[in-house]
């Protein structure tokens, strides 16, 4: 194990020998809970923590540091400090995610954040005028399509390698980066499964436990969510669940500010999602990064061709609708829930994208804001099963 | 030509000038949009018009169109229009001003704009890169995205010259080397280095003159209102970058500063307070906005929106001609850096300013679009107060829709941050 679990050792243990039910209430528990007691754990273990804000990180440097890679992706709690530091036309996620740090709630040893909005590119100012630890903005390529673009991560990798270097005080190694990359391959494999279950038995599965065990990739040490996923995997696919007359969907919106989970499991009450980018960032990667050559270059060129997408990112092999197409064809849904966050920019604009597209091609869609901090979801519990009668009926 | 004559003829030069230019600018883009020539599409930071120039490629800037269509009060149609094309009311005003304006084929209050034939956007804003998308879609022409690593965080800046410095430079030529034959089959004209040459030799020029406009601002009283004459001067450095035009402007501006300077002649405000200006403009009420300040004798003497709107050309960086495409590289990573650095981490910027201007005070104005300014003026301003005793003001509308601009509201807290720099001004003095 590179990423040497604290000296109290694991910091999630509370799955361990009990039944599915059981373990995915525990799961939930834990994401749901804004406290991130695996996080404090990690911490009082003596182990050092690296905040990173939404969308994709290369966890696995931070791993081979001995670092936990901690996805800092908002929380329902209320920004009470954090509002002093913002404008007021900004979406929820930036303010509950300083409000984290603000709070005590999470302590870091460094943050990370990338240019995928306007608003996300300034935390890092934000957070490096409140907090003395390294806080940094990490320039993933905005132009993948240059040729120059696998070069330029990598070396982009490189000087990110230095901070978790200097913040673990301690080296990475090629062979540790190696390690750490073969812990995350396996992490995708089994992500891939999940995934591959819900798209093929979704009433095994529905929308807000798949989520939650996504979720933990980011609040767990890699090789706890992997011997999670290991155990709960095979329990998921012999599970005795009634297979119903729900539509096949897909959900898309998910890509930086979470719904909550009240409102996947609104969602989950009428619908089979059988594809999502809910946390996307976590899936990012779609294939095996190579543990051969240089480990530091096969994660840049991962990242650059054989990645996911999302509307934080302009590629120009990806085009946003027929993307969209791919991933409701890839699922074999029959109709796409479109969430956008308040006052979320790219979220916003891609409603008007997708909508067209979908109108142009007579496939069905669902529109609904939402933010993390919401707490009433009848209203578009009725409006859902609403349009999904209309759907089954029509 | 005797002296009164000349005083005459210097003095509001820049002004007449920046106006004339700009109606010539878009007579020149309404031309190119009835012979149906495709333009080119660029944005304030990192718009490389000097390269483009090579292609004889008409530029145009949607965000200028945007505030334009503001300024002469006509944004609340185009926004009504774009939102009813689809777009939420929570997204930039300059991106459906424009949105509006292609949907009407062109049609703006300043004339007709062409369509594009290319696209080049960078990163300095992301918004920048998701309205390049719209344009894609909407055309289907080639949109280019020049990646520019800014600063990784507050005072870590790569040093010109070092390793870190190189590798980001190298991407960037590596860019513009993949942009030059794509401009050559939009435009089917052949890259001819020389004619880049002279283009970055006339953008060296306006650079030179436009950070000498600024550092001619110290002069007490200051020779030009930022807010106000500083926007004029700040179209022109833009839409006229890398052309002689351009270059002759800032030639004549420098002189006329320079002029000004020496005589004491100062702008047309009784000048009381020297304050700074960090955010946008309030595009749809701009003279009524200027006027909230100069009623009470303030001055702009400096804007962050000078430094980031004009891609950093306050660096006044020249470009080496002996090696145009390195140094075209360096040029707009060091220019957009600097642009990205005043956005993001100014707290430093701010307080040098104080100290080199005699700032008596710091007026802050986020705006609801744009979030790329604005998200972290709030704690910036913090960060400032906890270094440097200076009064601030903070004070948040939009630069293109009036639907949430409240000027009674505005004027309030304009009022008391005055009344404010008067008590303290008069405590100060008093024995």
């Amino acid at each position: 194990m590179t990423a040497a679990a604290p000296a109290a050792g694991l910091v999630f243990p509370e799955w361990r020998d009990q039944p599915l039910e059981e373990i995915l209430y525990r799961c939930r528990e834990l994401v749901e809970d804004a406290a991130f007691p695996t996080v404090r754990r990690w911490r009082d273990g003596g182990g050092k923590v690296l905040g990173h804000f939404q969308v994709y990180f290369p966890e696995e440097i931070a791993h081979a540091a001995g670092l936990l890679p901690f996805k800092v992706r908002g929380a329902p709690v209320e920004p009470t400090q954090a509002e002093s530091r913002f404008g007021s036309y900004l979406c929820s996620i930036i303010k509950t995610s300083l409000e984290l740090a603000l709070s005590g709630r999470v302590e870091l040893d460094a943050f990370v954040t990338h240019p995928i909005c306007d608003a996300a590119r300034n935390l890092a100012g934000v957070w490096g005028r409140n907090f003395p630890y390294p806080c940094r903005i990490l320039y993933l390529p905005q132009n993948p399509n240059s040729a120059f673009a696998a070069r330029y991560l990598r070396d982009e990798y490189a000087r990110l390698h230095r901070v978790c270097e200097e913040v673990a005080g301690r080296p990475i190694t090629d062979d540790g980066l190696r390690r750490s990359i073969a812990v995350f391959n396996e992490n995708r494999a089994l992500l891939r499964r999940l995934n591959a279950l819900r798209r093929e038995r979704p009433w095994l599965v529905p929308v807000d436990e798949a989520y939650v065990l996504v979720a933990l990739a980011g609040l767990l040490p890699r090789e706890e969510h992997n011997a999670l996923l290991q155990t709960v995997l095979p329990l998921l696919e012999h599970r005795h669940a009634p297979r119903h007359d729900k539509i096949r969907v897909i959900l898309e919106g998910g890509f930086c500010e979470q719904p909550p989970l009240d409102l996947l499991r609104a969602i989950a009450r009428s619908c089979y999602v059988v594809d999502d980018d809910l946390l996307i960032g976590l899936r990012w990667l779609t294939a095996d990064v190579p543990v051969e050559g240089d480990p530091v270059l096969a994660l840049a060129e991962s990242y650059i061709d054989r990645s996911a997408h999302s509307p934080v990112q302009h590629d120009l092999r990806k085009p946003k609708d027929r993307m969209l197409f791919e991933r409701l064809a890839g699922a074999d849904a029959q109709a796409v829930i479109l969430m956008a966050a308040k006052m979320c920019e790219p979220g916003l604009e891609e409603l008007v994208v997708h909508t067209r597209a979908l109108d142009q091609r007579g496939v069905r869609y669902f529109v609904s804001e939402f933010e993390e901090n919401m707490s009433s979801f009848d209203q578009l519990e009725i409006q859902l099963e609403t349009f999904v009668e209309n759907l089954l009926f029509d | 030509m005797d002296h009164a004559a000349h005083e005459t003829t210097i003095v509001g030069r820049g002004n007449e000038a920046g106006a004339r230019l700009f109606r010539e600018w878009f007579q020149g883009l309404t031309a190119a949009a009835e012979e149906g020539r495709g333009a080119a599409y660029v944005f304030v930071m990192g718009s490389l018009c000097e390269l483009l120039r090579v292609f004889d490629f008409p530029v145009v800037f949607p965000e200028i169109n945007s505030l334009q269509a503001a300024v002469r009060r006509v944004a609340h149609e185009y926004l009504n229009e774009a939102e009813n094309y689809g777009y939420s009311p929570d997204i930039c005003g300059y991106v459906k001003a424009d949105v509006a304006t292609q949907l009407r084929g062109g049609t703006h209050p300043m004339g007709k704009i062409p369509k594009p034939a290319l696209a080049v956007c960078t990163n300095a804003c992301n918004t920048y890169i998701k309205w390049g998308e719209i344009w894609e879609r909407m055309y289907g022409m080639p949109m280019f995205t020049l990646d520019i690593p800014g600063s990784r965080g507050a005072g870590l800046a790569s040093p010109r010259g070092g390793d870190d410095f190189e590798r980001d430079r190298r991407y960037v030529q590596a860019q513009l080397e993949e942009l030059i034959p794509l401009c050559e089959r939009v435009s089917g004209k052949t890259f001819d280095v020389d004619k880049l040459r002279q283009h970055m030799g006339w953008a060296n020029e306006l650079n030179a003159g436009w950070q000498r406009t600024l550092e001619l601002n110290r002069s007490r009283p200051a020779v030009f209102n930022a807010l106000s004459d500083g926007t004029i001067y700040l179209g022109v450095a833009n839409g006229f970058r890398g052309a002689p035009e351009g270059a002759a402007f800032f030639r004549d501006l420098v002189e006329e500063m320079a002029h000004k300077a020496e005589r004491g002649i100062g702008t047309t405000i009784d000048e009381q307070w020297r304050l700074i200006f960090v955010g946008v403009p309030c595009y749809p009420i701009f003279r009524r906005f200027s006027e909230l300040f100069s009623d009470w004798g303030g001055v702009f003497v400096n804007s962050t929106y000078l430094w980031f709107a004009s891609g950093g050309a306050n660096l006044g960086f020249r470009y080496d001609l002996a090696r145009p495409l390195e140094s075209l590289a360096e040029g707009v990573l060091l220019g957009v850096r600097d642009a990205m650095d005043s956005m993001f981490f100014q707290t430093q910027a701010l307080v040098g300013m104080i100290d080199d201007f005699a700032a008596d005070g710091v007026v802050y104005h986020p705006i609801k679009s744009c979030r790329t300014v604005s998200t972290g003026l709030a704690d910036s301003r913090r960060a400032l107060m906890a270094v440097r005793d200076v009064p601030s003001l903070f004070v948040e509308s939009d630069m293109m829709d009036r639907r949430v601009v409240s000027e009674a509201q505005m004027k309030n807290r304009v009022d008391a941050f005055f009344e404010g720099l008067a008590a303290r001004h008069h405590q100060a003095t008093s024995p």
